[in-house]
């Protein structure tokens, strides 16, 4: 019993050359990397900053998270909400055309080729930049913020719609046209009904997405929450940021528990 | 609401050929697709969608486009130094930030530990790092630590945390318990049925999860330092500033060769992997 058993032991490949090798390799690049991060030490009264933002995020100013004005954090959220909204409707709707373009499947290699490279283009510029060139086309306001979000919205959803595209099941047009369907039959019955459920989950999954980064609109400001909450940080009003995060962290959780909801009944069928 | 629905609109009734009837419940797309509706038209009132602005001064999109587009490739040596920053900075943070999750992912899975009260605590806590908005950490963390590269791997670690742990619970509640309750069964004490039986499992995608979020942290890289918390994004800002927008051209084409190269270098670890 115990011969085999060691027989067995010794068939088994020697990895740990390997692994001792990627062990090293991965060791140098943590040491080369921590050269950069050189910690200074606290900001000279950091400890005490610290205790403030925690002291002022528990305590949240309740004068403007019941504000139902303007200024208050509910109207803030409904904004965030429908920038997020339709911002994901337009770049989902734009997503369709490239990424039907960038599937390798559907086009030519050329083609696809072009269009990935797209994509990856418009991944890469930083959503601030897309900010500010937006704000010189309808000025600073909700506006802007909408069709940022359309623009940053359609790096991943068409990178997850072309996923979609190339898992398509061809054979089922084979069979369609075997029983004689005509085109829009096939787009209609076969194609289709493959592709809402995905689009529909990836388009609900950004959504989510952007509800979380709609802060990053306030740098630029273009329009809901982001905007209060990056100058209420910058001036310590750490109670009115305590507030702003509560509303927004509360938001983002109830989007997020019924969305996942949606996303495994689309997915189910 | 689903029965309300079934009761106003009825199901419609096929009787087969074979005698048997079935019922075919009304489409719920008109109602879907109504909800839907007013939502848009809603958010098109609350922030003042006008198209005509847009066609009027659309063009206008194309100006820094275009400046962006004809880099200054003579800027690219000051563009070095804090683009390796910025690598450092995402390659230490994500690293910190996983081997964090590894450990707080196990306690938060529920096929692990039996507590239901850890694992709420736990979860609830994760899932507030996760909902808390990157620039938020890092503006939070350019004040505790002063502006530079620390501040902005402590932000990177934090969120990494966050993502790489929720993910790796939800993994590790999906493995195949049989051999985790034989090592016990044989008397192993609970970590070493685990390291024996599940870790096996589990650090494929594991590394894999891991080298995703190096791929995302270089491209959030980008936002952390236009709130100071170092490398990249500080150039960035301080170009945009100016308006000197070709260098922003620079800034961003060597990005985008960094994360290009990375992301096929880790594409190619994570298919070997998983």
């Amino acid at each position: 019993m115990n011969d085999r058993i060691n027989e067995k032991l010794n068939q088994q490949p020697r990895a740990w050359i390997k692994r001792l090798l990627t062990v090293v390799v991965v060791a140098i690049i943590l040491i080369w990397s921590s050269t950069s991060v050189e910690y200074k030490g606290m900001s000279a009264n950091g400890t005490k900053l610290a205790g403030n933002i925690l002291k002022g995020i528990t305590s949240p100013s309740t004068d403007i998270l019941f504000n139902l004005s303007t200024g208050g954090v509910a109207y803030l959220l409904l904004e965030t909400v429908c920038i997020a909204l339709l911002g994901t409707i337009i770049g989902a709707v734009l997503s369709i055309p490239i990424s039907f373009i960038a599937s390798s499947k559907i086009m030519p290699k050329p083609i696809a080729w072009i269009g990935s490279t797209l994509i990856m283009l418009i991944r890469t510029i930083p959503a601030f930049i897309y900010g500010l060139m937006v704000i010189r086309v309808t000025g600073p306001g909700a506006f802007a913020g909408l069709l940022t979000m359309s623009i940053c919205s359609i790096g991943m959803i068409s990178k997850m719609y072309i996923e979609a595209i190339e898992n398509l099941d061809i054979s089922i047009l084979d069979s369609m046209d075997a029983a004689g369907c005509t085109g829009f039959q096939k787009i209609r019955y076969g194609i289709l009904p493959q592709l809402f459920a995905s689009f529909m989950s990836t388009a609900i999954y950004r959504f989510d997405i952007n509800l979380k980064d709609a802060t990053v609109l306030g740098l630029v400001g273009a329009g809901g929450i982001g905007a209060p909450l990056i100058f209420a940080m910058n001036s310590y009003r750490w109670n009115d940021v305590g507030a702003l995060l509560l509303g927004l962290i509360i938001l983002v959780l109830v989007v997020e528990y019924f969305s996942t909801k949606i996303r495994t009944k689309l997915v189910r069928g | 609401m689903a029965s309300l629905y079934d009761k106003i609109f009825k199901p419609k009734t096929i009787t087969l050929e074979n005698g048997h009837s079935v019922t075919k419940k009304a489409s719920r797309f008109p109602l879907i697709l109504l909800i839907l509706l007013v939502a848009i038209v809603g958010s098109a009132k609350i922030t003042g969608f006008n198209i005509t602005t847009l066609v009027e001064n659309g063009s206008k999109f194309f100006d820094i486009l275009k400046k962006i587009f004809t880099p200054d490739f003579s800027y690219w040596d000051k563009v070095w130094q804090p683009l390796l920053d910025t690598i450092k900075m995402s390659v230490m943070g994500t690293f910190i930030g996983c081997a964090f999750g590894l450990p707080v992912a196990v306690i938060a899975s529920s096929n692990i530990v039996h507590n239901k009260a850890v694992i709420s605590v736990i979860r609830f806590i994760l899932s507030i790092v996760r909902t808390l908005p990157t620039l938020v950490i890092a503006l939070i963390a350019t004040f505790i630590f002063d502006l530079g590269t620390f501040a902005g791997t402590v932000a990177i670690s934090i969120f990494t945390f966050g993502i790489v742990a929720k993910m790796i619970y939800e993994n590790i509640e999906t493995v195949d318990m049989g051999a985790y309750e034989a090592v016990e069964a044989l008397g192993g004490s609970k970590p070493r049925a685990f390291l024996a039986a599940i870790f096996p499992q589990i650090v494929p995608y594991y590394l894999s999860t891991c080298l995703y979020c190096l791929e995302m942290n270089l491209r959030h890289a980008a936002i952390l330092g236009y709130v100071g918390a170092g490398g990249i994004g500080l150039i960035l800002q301080e170009k945009i500033g100016w308006r000197e927008y070709e260098k922003v051209g620079t800034i961003l084409f060597m990005l985008f060769c960094a994360v290009f190269i990375l992301e096929n270098i880790s594409r190619y670890f994570r298919k070997k992997l998983v």
